[in-house]
């Protein structure tokens, strides 16, 4: 249960929905915690969803996103047991992935 | 690109911008609800609920299928909706945590202590197994009429208690959970206080919780709510499942009995 | 007349048994947490008169004494100084933590006065279940007004019986150096409270 990312993509009608929920605390640098230090900036920059081996969407994210950012997104010419992934990158490097197949 | 030429993209990402509005609802949340549509991340958490029902566990190693939530063994649909019930096998009325507690024991074989001890998540867990379950169970129960059973002298008793614990004014506060929730309109900070004495408001209430808190990122449900409400009373530590979490819970579905479930909800 | 007597004893002696089911019920349904023990939820005098509807009907006579008791355990403050620092008192009313058993007993409490009240017209996260303070300073300075805020603050039924606020002296949640800088953010004409509204 404690993946990085949760994705589902399900076919409907003519597009392939997506749908993802990423763990990431996408702290905006500009709050402090209980002593007052500053908490360094911390938030996905980057995230892209690939169909097979092609991107379908990218986006550039920053502060403003909510922490665990929910995403949904549909996209044209999916077919049932293609697989979808998802690929993200923050301003520290690190990076997640998780990917599943179309239902 | 051989497949994955596409022609029509969407992508919705939905984010807490900056304070708006202020109103007596819940104000710029509302509009982040609108933003999200049906679309809740609390459906992770269904499908993790639902696997675990079916997967056996425990001493035992049996799944919970069998497992009677009051409408007879493996009936889910609907069952989360006629909640807290009597249940002449355990006989006690009981909501769907003390239920789960009870099947997970009898069914499963396992310890009931440790059942309570990982029942709701800690600091930074991402969800438990019992979060889930009642994820799921919820779900099933979704567009239904709140319906919780009043005809075992039992049910009663434990509406009568539930209202009665509702304005028990204790601890160094001197609050209860009337202090917040016997006035119409009112807020707690920003946070809009339902009137849990009315129908509107409990049924506002209990049909929502389950819920998935964006601020949590996990599945919270009504019994950790009941024991959140009792930590900001300043009193000790609610227990999973007992008769004065179930009692409380009685006391808000009937109020709410004939409100519609749409759970899990999406709050703060 | 018997029978009237025979009647309000069974009306107390019933709601006393009620108070008692509800106690029991709670003292087995909750554990120890922390530094919160289950001490907390036995009732005092007040309490016990205080967990009914707002709707139900009051005993006032009952009332009356309760309202008499609190008044008389309201202490002056030292020097009869009601006015603190209202800087500090800024940070008691926007302070929220203390005594659940997630906070750290270490640290000072807070008054939480923002969860329930309008205080600086500029801030905009406060609560309403309380009347708006804004502009409290405005009601005067003299002692009349510090007399009767103090002791409101302190202890609310002394006035209000079974009203919703915490008794913040009487219950021991804040200091009096901490009330007495409560008292001036109420009132001092620099503080943000006495503003002119934006």
């Amino acid at each position: 249960m404690a993946s990085r990312i949760r994705i589902r993509a399900q076919l409907k009608d003519d597009y392939c929905e997506v749908k993802a929920l990423m763990r990431h605390p996408m702290e905006t640098g500009l709050r402090k915690d209980q002593s007052g230090v500053a908490i360094p900036a911390n938030f996905i920059e980057d995230v892209q969803v690939v169909h097979n081996d092609a991107v379908v969407m990218q986006a550039y994210w920053g502060a403003a996103v909510s922490a665990n950012p929910f995403l949904g997104v549909r996209f044209k010419g999916g077919a049932q047991g293609d697989v979808v992934k998802i690929i993200w990158r923050d301003n520290q490097g690190d990076s997640g992935s998780g990917e599943t197949t179309i239902r | 690109m051989s497949k994955g030429f596409f022609s029509g993209l969407l992508a919705t990402l939905v984010g807490l911008w900056s304070f708006t509005a202020i109103s007596e609802t819940d104000g710029v949340f509302d509009e982040y609800r609108e933003l999200m549509g049906d679309d809740n991340p609390a459906i992770f958490v269904i499908y993790d609920g639902e696997e675990i029902w079916f997967t056996p566990a425990g001493p035992k190693s049996v799944s919970l299928a069998q497992c009677d939530l009051g409408l007879g063994p493996g009936v889910v649909e609907g069952a989360y909706a006629q909640l807290p019930r009597y249940f002449s096998d355990a006989q006690r009325v009981q909501d769907i945590e003390a239920r789960l507690e009870y099947c997970m024991t009898h069914l499963q074989g396992r310890s009931p202590d440790k059942v309570r001890a990982n029942a709701y998540s800690q600091r930074g867990e991402l969800g438990t197994e019992l979060e889930a379950l009642v994820a799921w169970i919820a779900d099933q129960s979704s567009g239904l009429t709140i319906a919780p059973a009043q005809a075992h002298a039992k049910e009663r008793s434990a509406y009568t208690l539930g209202e009665s614990l509702f304005y028990y004014r204790a601890g160094p506060h001197d609050f209860s959970c009337a202090t917040c929730h016997e006035q119409t309109g009112r807020r707690i900070r920003l946070q809009a206080l339902p009137n849990l004495t009315t129908h509107q408001g409990a049924a506002a209430a209990y049909s929502t919780w389950p819920a998935y808190r964006v601020s949590q990122g996990i599945v919270r449900t009504m019994g950790w709510r009941m024991r959140d409400c009792m930590r900001q009373q300043r009193m000790p530590e609610l227990i999973m499942g007992s008769e004065a979490s179930v009692a409380l819970q009685t006391y808000l579905s009937v109020n709410g009995a004939g409100g519609s479930m749409a759970a899990p909800g999406l709050k703060r | 007349m018997q029978t009237i007597i025979r009647i309000c004893a069974f009306i107390i002696f019933s709601s006393a048994l009620h108070a008692d089911e509800s106690y029991n019920v709670l003292l087995n349904s909750m554990v120890d947490k922390n530094f919160v023990t289950v001490e907390r939820l036995k009732q005092d005098e007040l309490q016990a008169f205080c967990s009914q509807p707002r709707s139900a009907t009051v005993d006032e006579p009952r009332a009356a004494e309760l309202r008499e008791a609190a008044l008389k355990g309201v202490p002056t403050p030292p020097g009869e100084n009601y006015l603190g620092d209202w800087q500090r008192g800024e940070k008691v009313a926007i302070n929220g933590r203390g005594l659940q058993y997630s906070d750290d007993p270490d640290q000072a409490n807070g008054g939480n006065c923002y969860a329930c009240h309008q205080l600086d017209p500029t801030e905009l996260a406060y609560g309403t279940l309380g009347p708006s303070l804004s502009g409290y300073g405005a009601r005067g300075q003299n002692p009349a007004m510090l007399e009767y805020t103090w002791t409101k603050l302190w202890n609310t039924h002394a006035y209000n019986v079974c009203s919703h606020m915490p008794r913040f002296g009487a219950a021991g949640i804040l200091t009096t150096q901490q009330l007495q800088d409560v008292m001036a953010f109420l009132f001092d004409p620099e503080s943000p409270v006495n503003r002119p509204q934006p």
